[in-house]
């Protein structure tokens, strides 16, 4: 293991991240996914990953966990450079580090119980007995808001804000360090949104939680995170505290989206003003 | 003038897991240039209620109610009446439009076909109306765009040729299901603001949407829906300014702009709804009252009704 000079406090660092996908006639055909994207996490913080779709924010949250291989940078994870790993190697990382996906319904095997899927990893890493391993499965579910009679259902038969908080006990499980969040939200309603949301805060709060928490959406990075990078065309074109990004935006991209984001904004603002002033 | 009036609608699916209420005794009129929206969260009825007026339920879905569009009841209509009436009269802009177009043909042919059913035109002169449209809608090039697939297209641009196809034959109604989901913030707005400038003037529009946003920058009446029913309708300004049923307020205060706080529990199943107010397990001001008694609507001040039994 290489110590990292900024020492244990920094949980995951990309370094000059590129992603390049070659495609057509001899391959020829070069498409820049991600543009050499330095950024760093420290242990229990929130970074926000903002951009449009087709941006790269979600090979960049895949390449951080080593599930896309970079084709140039390196990637350190608690001081470790994951990028020379081999598979075997890799694997003793996996439970430290886990992504939570956009889709629920497509994040879970419809085939597998509540009770499997959560049970899964606890199976693979840590042999525990069958009792324990029960204990410790209510005790997740009872930590994402899930009652126990949901157990022995199969996805299909729960709503999408339950296969989300599924989804979430399942990255659980391991007690992992360091979670990438894919638009968790994306395809959930707006007072589920808020409950999911609120629930992820309160675990990360509890135990010390290093997010990558990726969305189009800014009003909910504005929500969830300490420090934002907007990405835009494959490269980070700003970072920063929440704040100083949202309120002080640099760059001319940045400036587009809180621009649309505040429009939206002020449409429902508006209303509120009115009703205040009758 | 009441263009549209619904009255008693229901719409029950018969499945193996037994009945299930999507639309539960639904009252509604909409005026002639109303910019009217039906607000809820997925499964709350809103889409059903959109596919009732439109006539496009599927073959499972038992219908009683009226609705009634200048003079004749749409629910007892007989399917070629129907076909006069949709596109022509009431159009649909439909939800994914990923889903919605025809892949293996060319996105003009699509947008003039309707113009072909109606025989407002012929052939030659209906692909040339589909190419001035999609010049107003925002294409750069309409002539080249209109001989272009689905797929060649962004999200975006999708959807405006989903705008395009409701809008070929210039109805008096588009009811609009969903139209900004999947898209992006700076999309979205350009997106609404084109639905503002092109369907929302001079037309009636039946906008069905989760987002409060785009309900708030389009329309002017706001019905929020939940469990089959409606629960508050009034003037979309001030709905959202004083909103009356505990479950608007709870919703407003989910957005992330009002600091993500959720509300608890989850919507009740179609199949098992409770005895009292739909929303009283999640309510935060239910009484014992509420459990037993199903509340009517209200009427509150000005125009607006409230299904609450706190305003009895």
């Amino acid at each position: 293991m290489v110590p990292d000079r900024s020492g244990v406090s920094c949980m995951i660092k990309l370094d000059g991240i590129t992603k390049i996908y070659s495609r057509g006639f001899l391959r020829q055909q070069k498409t820049v996914a991600v543009n050499n994207v330095t950024l760093s996490i420290k242990r229990g913080e929130t970074l926000g990953l903002v951009g449009e779709s087709g941006s790269g924010k979600s090979t960049l949250g895949r390449i951080a966990l080593r599930l896309i291989e970079p084709t140039n940078g390196t990637i350190r994870f608690e001081g470790t450079d994951l990028t020379g790993l081999s598979g075997k190697e890799l694997r003793k990382f996996r439970p430290r580090m886990q992504i939570l996906f956009q889709d629920p319904d497509t994040a879970l095997d419809p085939r597998m119980t509540v009770r499997q899927c959560v049970e899964e990893p606890l199976a693979i890493w840590d042999r525990t007995g069958p009792e324990e391993t029960e204990s410790r499965i209510l005790d997740l579910l009872e930590q994402v808001g899930l009652t126990p009679d949901l157990i022995d259902r199969y996805p299909f038969e729960i709503s999408g804000g339950q296969k989300q908080r599924v989804a979430l006990a399942r990255v659980l499980t391991l007690n992992p360090g360091f979670i990438v969040a894919d638009e968790p939200t994306a395809a959930l309603d707006l007072s589920v949104q808020a409950q999911v949301l609120s629930l992820i805060k309160s675990i990360q709060k509890r135990t010390n939680l290093t997010l990558l928490f990726i969305s189009h959406d800014l009003q909910v990075i504005g929500q969830m995170s300490d420090r934002v990078a907007v990405m835009h065309k494959g490269s980070i074109v700003e970072q920063g505290a929440t704040q100083d990004v949202l309120n002080n935006p640099q760059d001319p991209y940045t400036r587009q989206l809180v621009a649309a984001a505040r429009e939206g904004e002020a449409w429902l603002g508006k209303t509120r003003d009115t009703g205040a002033v009758h | 003038m009441e263009l549209i009036r619904i009255a008693g609608l229901k719409v029950i699916f018969s499945t193996r897991s037994g009945e299930i209420r999507a639309v539960d005794m639904v009252d509604l009129s909409i005026n002639d240039g109303d910019s009217f929206c039906l607000i809820g969260e997925s499964g709350c009825g809103k889409t059903v209620m959109g596919m009732a007026v439109m006539g496009l339920l599927p073959k499972n879905a038992g219908i009683t109610g009226t609705i009634r569009y200048r003079g004749q009841d749409l629910v007892a209509a007989p399917e070629h009446n129907m076909q006069q009436i949709r596109g022509r009269e009431i159009a649909l802009i439909s939800q994914n439009s990923a889903n919605a177009l025809n892949p293996v043909m060319r996105v003009g042919d699509q947008i003039a076909e309707s113009l072909l059913i109606h025989q407002l035109c012929p052939a030659d002169k209906a692909w040339e109306q589909t190419v001035q449209l999609l010049g107003t809608l925002g294409f750069e090039d309409p002539t080249q765009g209109a001989s272009w697939y689905p797929h060649e297209f962004s999200g975006g641009m999708r959807e405006r040729i989903l705008i395009a196809l409701a809008l070929i034959c210039n109805p008096r109604i588009v009811i609009a299901d969903e139209p900004t989901s999947g898209l992006d913030a700076q999309v979205k707005t350009q997106i609404l603001r084109l639905m503002k400038d092109r369907v929302v003037n001079g037309r009636t529009l039946l906008l069905i949407t989760h987002d409060l946003g785009a309900a708030a920058f389009l329309s002017t009446r706001l019905a929020v829906m939940y469990a089959g029913e409606i629960l508050e309708t009034g003037p979309t300004k001030e709905v959202l300014a004083r909103p009356l049923h505990p479950y608007t307020q709870g919703l407003l205060a989910s957005l992330p702009s009002a600091g993500l706080h959720p509300i608890p529990g989850l919507s009740p199943s179609p199949a098992h709804f409770p005895a009292g107010c739909r929303f009283s397990d999640r309510c935060p001001a239910v009484q014992d009252r509420c459990r037993g008694n199903h509340p009517v609507m209200i009427a509150a001040h000005g125009s607006r009704q409230v299904r609450c039994l706190l305003y009895d």
